[in-house]
C-alpha cells in the first residue's frame, strides 16, 4: 500500500522547469532511495513534500496516507507524520540538544536517539544546537531528531554528506531502526553503500523519475551516467 | 503586604529566591525606593549604604585576595506605581579578588517609575568580577531605566556583565556602559532584551582595549515586536598590540517594530584586531521551517527561536 504518492508534479523556479511530470510512490514501511546527480531536483522534491515556503507544485498532487498535502503548511504535514532531516540543518542559539530532540515529540528521554547516531548522551544533551557543533555532529543530531519524532515518513536529505566514512554504519543503523518501527523513508543519497540498504530505489533526472527498481539495478544505471530517458544528455558526469 | 514582601514577591516572579537573603554566608543589599531595607557584609567584603537625595549611595569593597564563593545579591526596586530611585554605586575589587554579583531590579507595578543607576567599578590586577543584572518591569511599560557604568579593569583582570530584561514590558531603557581594559584584561558584555508595545530600547556599550593582549566582546541579543524600537551601538577600540575585540549584535523584529545596530570598531595599533557582525531581521526562514517540521505552529516556532536567542 502506498503511503506517499506524487502524481504528475510540475515545479518551476524563475521560469525554469525543475520537475516535469514527476511520478513517485513510496510504500508504507519502505526505505526508498532516490538517486540523481547534483541539480536534478532531489532536494526540491523533499521541500515540496515537506511543504517549505516557495515550494508548491505548479500542478500535480502530493498525497500522503490518502490526504492531499498541496495546501497544507509544514506543521500540518508534520502532524500527519512526515518529518525531514535537512541536508544543511539549521543551528539555534540557546536551544539545547535535549530540548531540540523533544520538540514536537512524546519522547522525554532522548538518550536512546542520540546513542543510535553514535553520540554519547552525557556529552551532548546539554550542549546547544548552535555553531559550536561541527557539521558532522549537527547532522547526527538531525538524524536523532528524526528517530525521536517516530514519523510515518522520514525524508532524509543526503544524511551521509558531511559525515565521515566511518559513520556509514550509524546511518545504516538509523535506517534499520526506522524500518523496525514501521516508518517509511525517502532516502536521498549519492552513495551506493547507503542506497543498498533501501528496499527500492528510483533515479531522478531531468525533473522526472527515469528509473525504478532494486537499489543495485538503479545504482548501476546511475553510475553509468546514462539514464534511459536522456541517454546521458542530462545525466552525464560533468 | 509591606514593601519588602512586595519586592520579594516580585523577585520570586523574576526567578529569584528570597531565601538567599537569609543565608548568613551570602552578602546582600536590599533597597526599596530610597530606603535601605537590609544589608549584609562578610569578612573581607565591605558593604556600605546610605540614603542620599532621591535614592542611595553604595560602596562595596572586596579586599585583596578574597575570593567569594557565594554571589553577592543586590535587590533594587520600586514597588509602587510611581516613584524615582537613584543608585550611586561604587564597587572596588582589590587585586586577586573575585566575586559574582547578582542584581535584581524590580518594578512590578510601575506606571511612572524612573530608575537611575550610576556605577563606578574598579577591578584590580588579577581580580575577577561577574555581574548579572536581572530586570522585571511588570506589564505596564511605565518604567524608565537608565543604567550607566564606568568600569576600569586592571592588568590581567576580568569583567563580565550579563544584562537581562526579557519578562514583562521594558518601558524606556537607556544603557550606557564604558569599559577600559588594561594589559591582559578580559571583558565580556552581554545584553538580552525583549521589547513589546511601545518599548524604547537604547543600548550603548563601549570597550576600550588599551593594554597589550586585552580582549573584549560585546554581545547583544534583542527581540522587538509590536511598535517597539531598539537601537544598539557597540563600540570597540583596539589600541595596543595583541588586543582582540569583537562586536556581535543580533536583533529579531516582528510586527511594526524597528531595530538598528551601529557597530563602531576602531583600531589604532597595527597589531590589534577588532571585528564585528550584526544581523537584523525577521526570524530565519530555515530555523522556522525546521521547527515547524517538528509539528510546531509558526507562532510556537518563533517563541522557541526568540527564547533561545535571549537565553
Amino acid at each position: 500500500m502506498n503511503l506517499l504518492e506524487l502524481h504528475d508534479i510540475f515545479f518551476t523556479v524563475s521560469g525554469r522547469e525543475v520537475l516535469s511530470g514527476l511520478q513517485l510512490a513510496v510504500k508504507a514501511g519502505e526505505v526508498h532511495a532516490l538517486l540523481g546527480t547534483n541539480g536534478t531536483g532531489k532536494s526540491t522534491l523533499a521541500y515540496l513534500i515537506m511543504g517549505c515556503g516557495g515550494y508548491r507544485p505548479v500542478s500535480g498532487g502530493i498525497i500522503f496516507a490518502g490526504t492531499v498535502l498541496n495546501d497544507l503548511k509544514i506543521h500540518e504535514r508534520a502532524r500527519l507524520g512526515i518529518c525531514m532531516a535537512w541536508q544543511e540543518p539549521a543551528r539555534f542559539e540557546g536551544l539545547r540538544v535535549r530540548d531540540y530532540l523533544t520538540l514536537g515529540t512524546a519522547v522525554e528521554e532522548p538518550e536512546l536517539a542520540l546513542s543510535m547516531v553514535g553520540l554519547e548522551p552525557a556529552r551532548y544533551l546539554d550542549r546547544m544546537v548552535d555553531s559550536a557543533l561541527s557539521g558532522g555532529e549537527r547532522k547526527r543530531i538531525e538524524l536523532a531528531s528524526v528517530l525521536a519524532l517516530r514519523p510515518k515518513l522520514a525524508i532524509l536529505d543526503e544524511p551521509d554528506s558531511g559525515i565521515d566514512m566511518l559513520s556509514t554504519n550509524d546511518i545504516l543503523r538509523v535506517l534499520e531502526r526506522l524500518r523496525g518501527e514501521g516508518s517509511a523513508v525517502l532516502l536521498i543519497t549519492h552513495r551506493d553503500e547507503i542506497a543498498a540498504a533501501a528496499d527500492h530505489a528510483s533515479q531522478i533526472c531531468g525533473g522526472k523519475i527515469v528509473c525504478s527498481g532494486s537499489p543495485s539495478s538503479v545504482a548501476a544505471v546511475f553510475k553509468s551516467r546514462k539514464c534511459i530517458s536522456c541517454d546521458g544528455e542530462v545525466c552525464s558526469d560533468e | 503586604m509591606n514593601e519588602f514582601d512586595q519586592l520579594m514577591t516580585a523577585m520570586g516572579a523574576a526567578g529569584g529566591d528570597r531565601a538567599v537573603l537569609d543565608d548568613p554566608a551570602t552578602a546582600h543589599l536590599v533597597v526599596v525606593g530610597s530606603r535601605i531595607i537590609s544589608s549584609r557584609a562578610l569578612p573581607g567584603l565591605d558593604v556600605e549604604a546610605a540614603a542620599a537625595e532621591g535614592g542611595v549611595r553604595v560602596k562595596i569593597r572586596l579586599r585583596e585576595g578574597i575570593q567569594l564563593t557565594a554571589p553577592v545579591h543586590t535587590c533594587f526596586g520600586v514597588v509602587h506605581r510611581e516613584g524615582d530611585q537613584r543608585i550611586d554605586i561604587n564597587i572596588v575589587l582589590e587585586p586577586d579578588s573575585s566575586a559574582r554579583f547578582i542584581a535584581h531590579c524590580l518594578f512590578p507595578k510601575a506606571e511612572r517609575v524612573r530608575h537611575i543607576m550610576d556605577a563606578h567599578v574598579e577591578i584590580g590586577a588579577g581580580a575577577s568580577m561577574q555581574y548579572q543584572e536581572r530586570h522585571f518591569h511588570g506589564p505596564h511599560g511605565g518604567v524608565e531605566v537608565i543604567p550607566k557604568a564606568v568600569v576600569r579593569i586592571g592588568k590581567g583582570g576580568r569583567y563580565s556583565s550579563d544584562f537581562t530584561l526579557t519578562d514583562g514590558r521594558v518601558g524606556a531603557l537607556a544603557i550606557d556602559y564604558d569599559v577600559e581594559a588594561a594589559e591582559d584584561a578580559v571583558v565580556e558584555l552581554t545584553a538580552r532584551v525583549f521589547g513589546h508595545g511601545s518599548d524604547d530600547i537604547r543600548i550603548r556599550e563601549r570597550v576600550v582595549l588599551g593594554g597589550e593582549n586585552a580582549r573584549g566582546i560585546i554581545k547583544t541579543r534583542i527581540a522587538v515586536e509590536d511598535d517597539a524600537l531598539a537601537e544598539v551601538t557597540g563600540i570597540t577600540e583596539g589600541n595596543a598590540a595583541g588586543a582582540r575585540g569583537h562586536v556581535d549584535c543580533m536583533e529579531i523584529i516582528r510586527d511594526r517594530a524597528v531595530a538598528k545596530a551601529i557597530p563602531i570598531v576602531s583600531v589604532t595599533h597595527p597589531q590589534a584586531k577588532v571585528t564585528h557582525e550584526a544581523a537584523i531581521g525577521s526570524v530565519d526562514k530555515h530555523q522556522l521551517e525546521t521547527l515547524m517540521a517538528h509539528g510546531l505552529t509558526p507562532e510556537e516556532a518563533v517563541d522557541v527561536i526568540v527564547k533561545g536567542m535571549l537565553g
